[in-house]
């Protein structure tokens, strides 16, 4: 397939990937240098990557271990109940699937609020990352539900699961068996999701953490309002070189899965 | 296909089924009450038209249906009505084959005995003879999606008679497959289904596929069987004008009162007598046995309006040669050698044993 190239196009790609590059280039290199007012003339530096890590490295880990549990999380709710979902007929289903999606239209905050209202006086609960994790659950759930529902719903999988039971297979022997392998390359893209939606959130963090259990973007937003600019800088860059390795290996196995499933 | 492949050694079974009707939700009824005896290693094709009831009554035979109360499936002497798909015995082949894509050949072919609990050592063997059987020799490594569209359902065959089921249930197995291949692949199940000895109901709307495998066909409509014979008694004898139509081609001609109350037929300038047997209004006659001769001597006088050459056929499309030509038009077919030519004038002549009655209500 031959494209004819117009430089109109061309400059409004290049234009287009300047504007939102840009702000992440200079975010980094903000992180790098001895003195942002000063700029590159004032030399390179991995100071404050050394003090961002001395300073917030266990809201890395927390995010990391935050993320991952939601993903785990939401596999064991999410892949059963999308199942249920995409199996039932029933009004009641369909109106408890549009209850489920809720939490994504309503802001994270009015979540967070009647996440603490009912659970605010457990205050073992109510001061661990459990209450986090529980928040975030509550916004990412859908998006695993959703996406492997639909997988779920194909014709083609009707017909694996009929078939493997009149090979004899029980329901647990083709669920496991049968219909989350078929389904595993939407299972792999709604982790990618829910990992990514976890990692970066804000909002309901915002509302939900306490001083011992603040995450990655909860102390990006602390550094950014009360550190130099370097630090907040430097914060950044670590949030890319602790992500993007997840994510790249996550999409990764997403391909993967749907090349060896390709039909 | 070398004679000393062993067949798995499968009991053949009765199929019975009994009043069995099926009522979906919403009130639609697919099935009407519905009774069907399949002999023991016999291969009963149902056949009609989609929206028939052919492939519901599969899945109630299946286990994945249950009939309306009052039904009854007997596989033997086991009342299984009440059995789930899972324990009834079945060995089913899927219209797009089903196969499960994340396992190998084998692994798709030894599920079953898998689940059975079959041992290792035991299941490789006999794998290894449904390979044999259905020769896909060499294959047994790959995936379902690396297969040509024949080896997937040799695939989904073997998978099937794995386990040795009673009964074996084909819903449409050839028609994911295009027209060339269908062919071949038509002699190949029909010849491994004799091989089997299985008691084998197979569905499908294609009469040659039909024809081809089935020893009875049950021919259905509006979710009733209208017609059940050996193939070859029903195209030449199909006592329900559905039947007629639907396997092979008829030609309809509709009488008036008075012709049928004297017993004639009337074509174009001719009038014969109408065999006894035959009472309704319309009488159906086969393309096939329309003679084309010389006008004259009885025979009806009619024009070739129109000649399609189909290969090993010539169909001939006739009209009467005289009064309104749009009147009656007839479809007849000859050999392709025949010199008939366009705008002729011929004499039609069909001999009285071959009218078949038509529809009760003109």
């Amino acid at each position: 397939m031959s494209q004819r190239r117009t430089p109109l196009l061309l400059a409004i790609t290049l234009a287009v990937s300047v504007f939102t590059i840009a702000p992440m280039l200079l975010s980094i290199s903000a992180g790098l240098v001895n003195n942002y007012s000063v700029g590159l003339a004032s030399g390179f530096t991995t100071r404050w990557l050394g003090e961002v890590w001395s300073g917030y490295s266990d809201t890395v880990m927390r995010s990391l271990l935050l993320a991952v549990s939601c993903v785990f999380g939401t596999l064991v709710i999410g892949v059963p109940a999308a199942y249920a979902f995409a199996r039932s007929r029933s009004r009641a289903m369909q109106v408890f699937e549009e209850m489920l999606t809720l939490p994504v239209a309503i802001p994270g905050l009015a979540t967070a609020l009647a996440l603490i209202l009912v659970y605010g006086q457990m205050r073992g609960f109510r001061g661990s990352v459990a209450f986090i994790l529980v928040g975030h659950m509550v916004f990412t759930l859908p998006f695993m539900v959703r996406t492997v529902a639909s997988a779920f719903a194909r014709p083609d999988l009707t017909a694996l699961d009929e078939a493997a039971r009149s090979l004899g297979a029980n329901f647990r022997q083709r669920f496991l068996g049968i219909l989350v392998p078929a389904v595993l390359p939407s299972i792999a893209a709604g982790s990618l999701m829910v990992f990514t939606l976890s990692i970066g959130e804000f909002n309901l963090t915002w509302m939900l953490h306490t001083p011992l259990t603040r995450t990655l973007p909860v102390g990006l937003a602390d550094s950014y309002a009360s550190m130099r600019i370097e630090i907040g800088s430097a914060y950044t860059l670590v949030f890319f070189i602790v992500v993007l390795p997840v994510l790249w290996l996550l999409q990764w196995l997403v391909l993967t899965f749907e090349k060896r499933y390709a039909r | 296909m070398p004679a000393e492949t062993p067949s798995p050694d499968l009991d053949a079974t009765r199929v019975e089924v009994t009043d069995c009707a099926k009522t979906f939700a919403g009130g639609t009824q697919a099935l009407k009450p519905t009774s069907l005896t399949v002999e023991p290693g016999e291969v009963m094709a149902l056949l009609g038209p989609s929206g028939c009831g052919k492939t519901t009554l599969l899945r109630v035979i299946a286990g994945l249906e249950t009939p309306d109360a009052g039904g009854r499936i007997r596989f033997g002497d086991t009342d299984v009505t009440d059995r789930p798909i899972e324990t009834r015995g079945v060995g089913m082949v899927f219209q797009h084959y089903a196969l499960f894509p994340q396992m190998s050949v084998a692994a798709n072919i030894g599920y079953g005995l898998k689940i059975r609990g079959v041992a290792e050592a035991e299941r490789r063997r006999r794998v290894g003879e449904l390979v044999d059987l259905v020769r896909l020799n060499g294959l047994e490594g790959r995936r379902p999606p690396e297969l040509s569209g024949g080896q997937r359902q040799r695939v989904a065959l073997a998978r099937a008679v794995a386990v040795r089921p009673r009964v074996l249930l084909l819903d449409e197995p050839l028609t994911a497959l295009d027209a060339k291949l269908k062919d071949s692949l038509r002699d190949e199940l029909a010849e491994l289904l004799r091989r089997l000895s299985i008691t084998a109901i197979h569905v499908t709307h294609d009469q040659h596929e039909a024809l081809a495998i089935a020893d009875r066909l049950a021919i259905m409509q509006a979710g009733r069987i209208v017609g059940i014979g050996d193939g070859e008694a029903l195209y030449r004898k199909p006592g329900h004008p559905f039947v007629a139509a639907f396997l092979g081609r008829v030609n309809r001609i509709t009488r008036d009162d008075a012709d049928r109350a004297a017993r004639r037929i009337r074509l174009a300038d001719a009038v014969w007598s109408c065999p006894a047997e035959i009472d309704q209004p319309a009488v159906l006659v086969r393309p096939e046995d329309i003679q084309i001769g010389p006008p004259g001597d009885g025979a009806a006088t009619m024009k070739v309006v129109r000649r399609v050459f189909l290969g090993e056929r010539v169909q001939l499309h006739l009209q009467p040669a005289t009064g309104d030509a749009r009147e009656l038009a007839l479809t007849a077919e000859v050999g392709r050698d025949h010199p008939i030519r366009r705008d002729e004038v011929v004499g039609i002549r069909i001999a009285s044993d071959r009218w078949m009655p038509g529809e009760a209500a003109a």
